[in-house]
């Protein structure tokens, strides 16, 4: 005999809605747990926006054309204009912007780790377009497709967007790759050094993320980690290849039966001193993000007073 | 109250059209600013800010990109934008000495974006109008941006002055400091009086009661005097910089100066 829905708990009436696929909006129901975990992971996303500005935006100034300086300020640009989206998206969860800011400036919010290893070549804009960009891609197609409907709106314009970064990396990297010995070493470099981060973005092996099942009932989450992290590895071999650099993992080799790369361990303490806020740049991206805000106190002071006499005149005059 | 111009720090290359160090001008201007309000990306007082600086130097690029790739078929030398933008030092620089100013806090950021807008602002006006069709395009094409940074910087100004003491405080600051540039943006050097004369550039002069205008309005929607009486500091469209400019290009160019010849 089938159950009429109104017979259901909120919460199995809610499981149901997942388990059709139905978008979950700002005004139904929702269990707190899920409203919770989508706020942390939204806000995340957004923090990890405005800090990801930083380690590009440290080459602007140095970009070695104007066409890279134009197409490098465009792309940190648009994350600034993805944080705007995403802090917007969780604000129909019912926290704040400045709730969400105060969080990520105290150390409570986290923001991507990859973002704490510093920018030290022209070649790093081509290794964060191309690895860091193409990992965040994987991690963010399926969200697109996420239950909660202003995130999954979100991300569908924050990943056309991405994917256009993705190229753009990728073409710094070719033209080095295809220019003089030093460009091909700065490129190389590069790579060494961004390789295990980037694999590190898909966070912690299934096995040690404890967070993965909850998440993947609700479908917020659509595929685990290391699924994820080989798709990475499968996707970026070929690609290193093709541009003719190594990538730094001797145990990478194509495995005929599984139809996939196998590849060496990530280093896992390294993963979780930077979570900790050991890495090379914690300190500064953090003091950079809170030293922003409090020198940009005195600036919306000033708009919110203009804005409440320029209110005030309006009223008497009317 | 203006002094008049110095003579130039190098001379300009001799080249055929007297136009080319005039479009090298606007093009130094335009990239020299756009530089500076770059260095606010990731820093800017709120999210949107951020947004709308990185967008005004957006702007600015593309159109120092526009007069950069004018000014070498201009000059018919072979030279590339790049050529011009990342290999020519500071006393061959063109940029006014109020583009090339530090950021300093938003107040000084706004103030000297609010100088510029009003005079860059009137002067595309007079350009896409002008004899020139590459010229008159790209002013075309700029002016409707420039309307926008305009009203952008006016609205600060006005938020800063009529703010909170602080902001207005900090506002008279940048005024004090950053007024004395002005005068530089509307005094003709000797190249662009001939200009004006064969009637390719505005009449500097003629643009002035638009400005002065504009500025009025904005200062006293901001409570604020208009400042009276400066002295007006020159040099930069002559190659005579601030100390400010050779740190700029040494960042600017360093990739170009390091790996001489490459492709990016």
């Amino acid at each position: 005999m089938e159950t009429l829905a109104q017979d259901l708990t909120p919460e199995a009436q809610f499981q149901a809605r997942i388990d059709a696929d139905i978008r979950i909006e700002p005004k139904d129901w929702m269990p707190e747990a899920y409203r919770k975990t989508l706020i942390r992971q939204i806000s995340q996303h957004a923090h990890s926006e405005l800090v990801g500005m930083l380690p590009e935006g440290n080459w602007i100034t140095r970009a070695p054309s104007l066409k890279r300086k134009s197409i490098l300020l465009a792309k940190v640009q648009d994350e600034a204009g993805h944080g705007l989206y995403l802090y917007s998206a969780a604000e129909t969860l019912g926290t704040s912007r400045d709730q969400m800011l105060a969080d990520l400036h105290s150390g409570k919010a986290k923001y991507s780790s990859i973002f704490n290893y510093p920018t030290l070549s022209w070649a790093d804009m081509g290794c964060v377009g191309w690895l860091v960009d193409g990992a965040a891609i994987l991690n963010q197609v399926p969200l697109c497709r996420t239950s909660y409907g202003p995130y999954a709106r979100a991300m569908v314009r924050v990943c056309k967007e991405e994917s256009f970064h993705q190229r753009q990396g990728f073409e710094v990297m070719q033209t080095l790759c295809e220019g003089s010995v030093a460009q091909k070493e700065m490129a190389q470099e590069s790579l060494n050094r961004w390789w295990w981060p980037t694999l590190m973005m898909f966070g912690p092996a299934d096995d040690a993320s404890p967070n993965t099942e909850q998440s993947m009932k609700w479908r917020i989450k659509r595929f685990t980690n290391d699924e994820l992290r080989q798709k990475f590895v499968d996707m970026m071999v070929p690609q290193a290849d093709f541009l003719g650099l190594t990538v730094p993992d001797e145990k990478v080799k194509w495995n005929e039966a599984r139809q996939a790369y196998d590849f060496g361990e990530v280093n896992w303490e390294e993963f979780w001193a930077v979570v900790k806020g050991n890495g090379m740049c914690n300190h500064e991206r953090l003091q950079a993000r809170v030293q922003a805000h409090e020198e940009g106190a005195w600036v919306r002071e000033a708009a919110s007073a203009h804005a409440a006499k320029h209110a005030a005149r309006e009223a008497v005059a009317a | 109250m203006s002094a008049t111009q110095p003579e130039p720090a190098v001379a300009a290359a001799p080249t055929a059209n007297p136009l080319f160090p005039f479009v090298l001008q606007l093009a130094d201007t335009s990239l020299i600013l756009a530089h500076r309000l770059s260095e606010w990306c990731g820093h800017g007082p709120v999210l949107e800010q951020d947004l709308a600086l990185a967008n005004i130097a957006l702007d600015l690029l593309g159109e120092a990109r526009s007069y950069y790739q004018y000014a070498a078929e201009l000059e018919g030398r072979g030279r590339t934008e790049d050529d011009l933008a990342y290999l020519r030092s500071a006393v061959e620089y063109r940029n006014p000495l109020l583009v090339e100013q530090p950021n300093g806090d938003f107040a000084y950021t706004i103030v000297r974006q609010f100088l510029f807008d009003n005079f860059h602002y009137q002067l595309l006006k007079g350009l896409k109008d002008g004899p020139d069709t590459q010229l008159a395009a790209i002013a075309e094409k700029s002016l409707k941006e420039a309307a926008y940074h305009l009203k952008w910087s006016s609205e600060w100004m006005i938020r800063l002055g009529d703010g909170t003491p602080e902001s207005r405080q900090r506002l008279d600051k940048a005024i004090a400091t950053l007024w004395r540039f002005s005068g530089e943006l509307t005094t003709p050097t000797a190249a662009e009086t001939n200009l004006q004369e064969l009637g390719l550039v505005p009449d500097y002069a003629a643009l002035l009661p638009a400005m002065q205008a504009h500025t009025a309005h904005v200062l006293a929607e901001a409570t604020v005097p208009v400042p009276e009486g400066v002295f007006a500091q020159q040099g930069g469209k002559s190659g005579r910089h601030s100390e400010h400019l050779g740190y700029l290009l040494t960042e600017l160019q360093y990739m170009q100066r390091t790996y001489p010849g490459l492709t990016w």
